[in-house]
């Protein structure tokens, strides 16, 4: 088994040894589907929604869920966590170097993600008869783009705090907007247009709308395409400059 | 052989300089001390050694490599100051991890052994003494089978106990025949651990020799202190070319002199049939030595 599997499964078993954070990351989005889905108004088709059903729309905002937990609240705390009791430090005197621990980490994430928004999109399939997305690869781009994009954003604040608890609250802080741009607690279809326009330049705004593009059959948006790749590029290569390992 | 060579060596952070001026070479299987104040700029002599800073001028050679050789990651082990792990991971996996690392590391559970982690595999890192973290710390330094191994204020915080079975450890890692390079501020430890120390201060070398050739090279000073059977005059004290000074503490007599005192004090009171009860001799130790070479520089 090669060094990075060993690190990424060293990870890993970190992870799941937090079970507020395990709960919150991997089963948290599907009980809200679950709990969403339980009331019978949104499982109705909606006039406001142009016939659809708040529970079609509410898969979509979940699989968003999952990225900013994993992006915004887990990932720069894990990293500011790190860097502040030396770990990286040590590693950057062996052989590994914290490159691949950060690049292990991020895998790891991913890996999270996608367990995560699949079980997200398998219990609104079969309990719910969600469709599964219409455009599948154009939903997979969109989520790639998206995670890439929330990332960036948390690998700055990573880059940026200087201890484990202040990424947790910068992260928190941020996740609640982006969360509320992309429709957790009012769908962004049924948004005043002004605040839609707003949230089409936020990440998960931007991810959300292309995750519902694909899930209606469309390809993305050109704009949130812009949008997502212009905060990977952006975040990324800042986080990247900006990151210490102490 | 030279393992290890600095050259005036020079690092500064902003507006402050941690090393002005530092040089010394550290030969192979051997331990060396670097010894120094707090502030005095020992750690980040280390941290340009292990290629965690780049110097600001001067050179240094580790194993004939610049220290930012990539090569070095896997011959050098080292054991940072306040490096942790994540709490939740346990000793074993740690060791697993850690040795995964390496093209050729040592046995971990051979390792664990020798380092009394043993029983300690299956017990996560938050859950460990200061003690059990600090060998643990040892054994990631060491798990590479390194050629050098660097060790940053190896028994800071430990209880006296835990101290000396870390000094056991390290003279055990010589005998392995790998060079140590220690970092300390204890003079028990230098003294006990060191073949050869630099003392540094201020970001220079303040001096460089062996634990005995420190405390020689200050003062050749003696103490002796005893209770004499009956009253005597001092003058037949001074009177002796060794002695320096005579005090009286009580009953007590304290006769303090050069060279060979103790022998003139002794063979005095025996000519004289007194008997010197709770007789102590008290030399210059390596912290009176120490305090001296830094009040010298102040």
């Amino acid at each position: 088994m090669s060094v990075f599997v060993k690190l990424t499964r060293s990870e890993l078993r970190l992870y799941l040894r937090e079970p507020m954070m395990a709960f919150f990351t991997l089963v948290f989005p599907t009980v809200l589907v679950v709990i969403l889905g339980s009331i019978p108004a949104f499982r109705a088709p909606n006039a406001d929604l142009g016939g659809g059903r708040v529970i079609d729309l509410y898969v979509g905002i979940s699989v968003a869920l999952v990225l900013a937990m994993l992006a915004l609240q887990m990932t720069p705390a894990v990293l500011a966590t790190y860097r502040e009791r030396g770990i990286l430090r040590r590693l950057a005197t062996t052989p590994v170097g914290p490159g691949r621990m950060l690049a292990a980490q991020l895998v790891m994430s991913m890996l999270i993600a996608v367990v995560s928004a699949g079980l997200v999109l398998a219990v609104g399939r079969i309990v719910f008869d969600v469709p599964l997305p219409a455009q599948f690869a154009a939903f997979a781009v969109g989520f790639l783009l998206s995670a890439a994009a929330v990332f960036s954003v948390g690998l700055l604040i990573a880059a940026l705090v200087p201890s484990g608890k202040a990424g947790n609250s910068i992260g928190t802080l941020l996740f609640f907007p982006s969360m509320f741009f992309a429709g957790l607690w009012t769908p962004r279809e049924v948004m005043p247009k002004v605040l839609q326009r707003i949230g089409d330049f936020t990440p998960l705004g931007a991810g959300e709308r292309a995750l519902h593009d694909a899930a209606g059959g469309h390809w993305t948006n050109p704009l949130s395409l812009t949008v997502l790749v212009a905060y990977m590029l952006v975040f990324g290569v800042a986080a990247a400059k900006m990151f210490r390992w102490e | 052989m030279a393992v290890i060579t600095v050259n005036h060596l020079q690092k500064r952070y902003r507006d402050t300089i941690a090393v002005a001026d530092v040089s010394f070479t550290v030969e192979a299987g051997e331990i060396f001390g670097i010894l120094g104040p707090n502030g005095a700029g020992k750690t980040t002599t280390v941290e340009c050694l292990a290629g965690l800073r780049r110097p600001d001028g001067g050179e240094i050679s580790v194993l004939g490599l610049d220290p930012g050789n990539p090569d070095l990651r896997r011959r050098v082990g080292v054991q940072l100051q306040e490096s942790q792990l994540p709490e939740k991971m346990t000793v074993r996996e740690a060791l697993e991890l850690y040795a995964a690392f390496y093209p050729e590391p040592v046995d971990w559970r051979k390792l664990a052994a020798e380092l009394g982690l043993t029983e300690k595999l299956g017990t996560r890192f938050a859950k460990l003494s200061g003690g059990q973290k600090q060998r643990l710390s040892i054994a990631l330094a060491l798990i590479g089978d390194p050629e050098i191994a660097i060790l940053d204020e190896l028994t800071t915080g430990l209880d006296p106990q835990a101290r000396r079975d870390t000094w056991d450890l390290i003279e055990s890692i010589r005998d392995r025949g790998v060079t140590v390079l220690l970092v300390t501020h204890f003079m028990e430890e230098a003294e006990r651990l060191c073949d050869r120390l630099a003392v540094i201060d201020h970001g220079r070398v303040a001096a460089l020799d062996t634990p005995a050739g420190l405390v020689a090279s200050v003062s050749t000073e003696q103490r002796l202190r005893f209770r004499p059977s009956r009253p005597l005059d001092d003058r037949l004290f001074t009177e002796l070319a060794e002695v320096r000074e005579v005090r009286h503490h009580g009953a007590q007599i304290e006769v303090i002199g050069d060279g060979n005192v103790v022998h003139a004090v002794t063979a005095l009171l025996a000519a004289n049939q007194i008997i010197a009860a709770d007789l102590r001799i008290e030399q210059v130790s390596l912290d009176d030595a120490f305090v001296q070479l830094i009040r010298n520089r102040g």
